[in-house]
């Protein structure tokens, strides 16, 4: 009967990722219950809300970390929820993981190579494509460095150099800015547009706000893992309910 | 095969020629013990370099390879004397046998997501029974063991793995360096990166669209593989086999030391690892036959000694420490 009601909800066709109703409880604590919201091709979608909102569950439902109780999550026109992560990621969806998690005792290039190996079948072909992201994302200079020995910052950047090598048309960042100062995050601000707008549709989890107001064309609100607005940014930031609840009184 | 020696360092490249050609010409100079020592460093280092694609590239740490020694040992030995066919056929049927007994492990641990040191308990159980089953095995001779004929004079023969000591010195030889080949290539494939991936961090490798399943599987079935091929050797240059023995958990660690030692997950360090320890390991057998000692367990104490020193020396092994000492390593440090 669910199943039912989501597919005539997802019907649009213009979604590149369309999530429908999907919920998820630990030992009957609701994480995300009932959430719903679409993508569409080309944008820079925001996920935000207080710690503990769901978010990132929500996030490891997309990715494939685990299935979801129930609803269903379309991408490209295809039903992935319940998937393995490698098989999610094989049809397009690339991420970067809350806490950092490069390959510790590779080198910058060999990270980023072994994720370019998804889209090539040669290490030549993904040499040369972990070169571009990797000047894309100034870690040119630090390709031989072992990826332990990077600072914070360059080992977000990592992050987001190893999920963009291998060519996805969904990225998912879960707090990338997290930690950063703020000419880093500008920094980084910077080369997520520029990805974008070289066609790569983009969805953020984040807490910066400097950042989410910057790049989001859209923004969702989670708050005790319920969807409590969902729309542009001004409008959005200015919903008593997401004032009250999450960016608090005091910011008005 | 060029891009890897391409890769190397004109230094290393020097060193590689060098080294190659004592190998060759050793036998020339060398006595027979000597001989018999050389035998056994490409033997070790041959083995080590196969348990080393597995635990040091993929990450998985099986201690019980003597599952596959033994399985190569037997299946090409009892090919020979029961049915008399000869090691260089018997070989293609060992490291098929080899290889489906690591499946099933592999697949009984991964797929039920037993990992680590528990991986490393099942691959001990299934070597020690599978120990006890040939043991009970009557056509292999079961506990009393088997037994191929001592190299009579004139039974000097390449096709049958008869041969005296120059024979195997070369087929060990020849093995080591294909196998050091292979795992340089290797290393450098798709598969190679995966591997490296799934070993550092397998959530981020599945993320990177990584079946892991099936990356830690091809591992397992070219490490098994490799194994049976030693064991077919084994099997052969020993002459004998007892279940006690050849799929004996000693056997298993004794692959083990010489990639360890060496440095994990590296090209060379199984080779060094087998250089450094098995010339150590005979020189204390033949001190202790020299001064009739006779301590059962002296060489496990000297195989613990020795890990428990180079750990705390060089936890990564003495190979990239060496390696950094030749300048061979061509990696720009940070």
């Amino acid at each position: 009967m669910t199943e039912h009601k989501t597919e005539s909800n997802t019907g649009h066709n213009t979604a590149l990722l369309a999530v429908a109703g999907i919920s998820k409880r630990f030992r009957g604590l609701a994480a995300v219950s009932h959430v719903s919201f679409e993508v569409r091709p080309g944008e820079i979608f925001a996920v935000i809300g207080p710690n503990g909102a769901g978010k990132t569950t929500l996030f490891n439902m997309i990715a494939g970390a685990f299935a979801p109780d129930e609803g269903s999550i379309t991408f490209a026109g295809e039903r992935i929820e319940g998937l393995r992560s490698d098989q999610i990621a094989r049809r397009g969806i690339g991420r970067t993981f809350q806490l950092v998690r490069p390959f510790p005792a590779l080198t910058v290039e060999d990270n980023v190579i072994i994720g370019a190996l998804m889209q090539t079948k040669t290490v030549h072909d993904a040499e040369k494509i972990a070169r571009d992201i990797l000047a894309r994302l100034d870690l040119l200079d630090k390709r031989a460095q072992i990826a332990s020995s990077l600072t914070l910052p360059d080992r977000k950047r990592l992050e987001v150099a190893r999920a963009l090598a291998t060519g996805p048309r969904l990225l998912l960042l879960d707090e990338v800015m997290a930690g950063l100062r703020p000419t880093e995050t500008d920094r980084i601000v910077a080369t997520l547009r520029d990805l974008n707008r070289d066609g790569v549709t983009i969805l953020l989890i984040e807490h910066v706000m400097r950042a989410v107001t910057a790049l989001a064309s859209r923004i969702l609100v989670l708050h005790h893992g319920a969807a409590i607005a969902e729309g542009d940014p001004e409008h959005v930031l200015r919903d008593p309910a997401v004032v009250e609840s999450y960016l608090g009184a005091e910011s008005l | 095969m060029t891009d890897i020696w391409q890769r190397l360092p004109t230094r290393g490249k020097i060193l590689c020629l060098v080294l190659l050609a004592a190998a060759i010409a050793a036998p020339l100079v060398a006595d027979r013990y000597l001989l018999s020592v050389l035998i056994l460093v490409f033997y070790f280092a041959y083995l080590g370099q196969a348990w080393n694609l597995l635990m040091g590239f993929a990450g998985q740490l099986s201690l019980g390879h003597a599952l596959y020694l033994g399985l190569g040992a037997y299946t090409a030995t009892a090919l020979w004397t029961l049915f008399g066919i000869g090691p260089w056929i018997g070989v293609f049927v060992a490291i098929p046998v080899a290889a489906a007994a690591g499946m099933v492990v592999g697949w009984l641990g991964w797929r039920f997501a037993i990992e680590g040191v528990y991986f490393a308990l099942l691959t001990i159980a299934f070597a020690e029974f599978t120990r006890i089953g040939f043991d009970h095995l009557q056509i292999t001779g079961a506990s009393a063991g088997m037994f191929l004929s001592v190299n009579s004079p004139g039974s000097d023969k390449w096709w049958n793995l008869g041969g005296g000591p120059l024979l195997y010195y070369y087929l060990a030889f020849i093995l080591a360096a294909a196998a050091t080949l292979l795992v340089a290539r290797l290393r450098r494939s798709p598969l190679g990166y995966r591997w490296l991936a799934v070993r550092e961090d397998p959530e981020a490798a599945r993320a990177a669209g990584i079946d892991i399943f099936r990356a830690k599987m091809i591992a397992m079935l070219i490490s098994a593989g490799m194994t049976a091929v030693g064991g077919v050797f084994y099997g052969f240059y020993y002459r004998n086999l007892f279940p006690s023995q050849v799929f004996d958990i000693g056997r298993s660690i004794e692959i083990i030391m010489a990639p360890i030692i060496g440095g994990l997950g590296t090209v060379f360090g199984p080779v060094v690892g087998a250089v450094l320890l098995t010339p150590l390991g005979e020189s204390l057998t033949a001190l202790m036959q020299h001064f009739g000692v006779n301590t059962p367990g002296a060489k496990s104490i000297f195989y613990g000694l020795t890990l428990m020193v180079i750990i705390t020396l060089q936890p990564s092994g003495v190979w990239p420490w060496l390696a950094r000492k030749l300048g061979l390593d061509n990696r720009p440090r940070p």
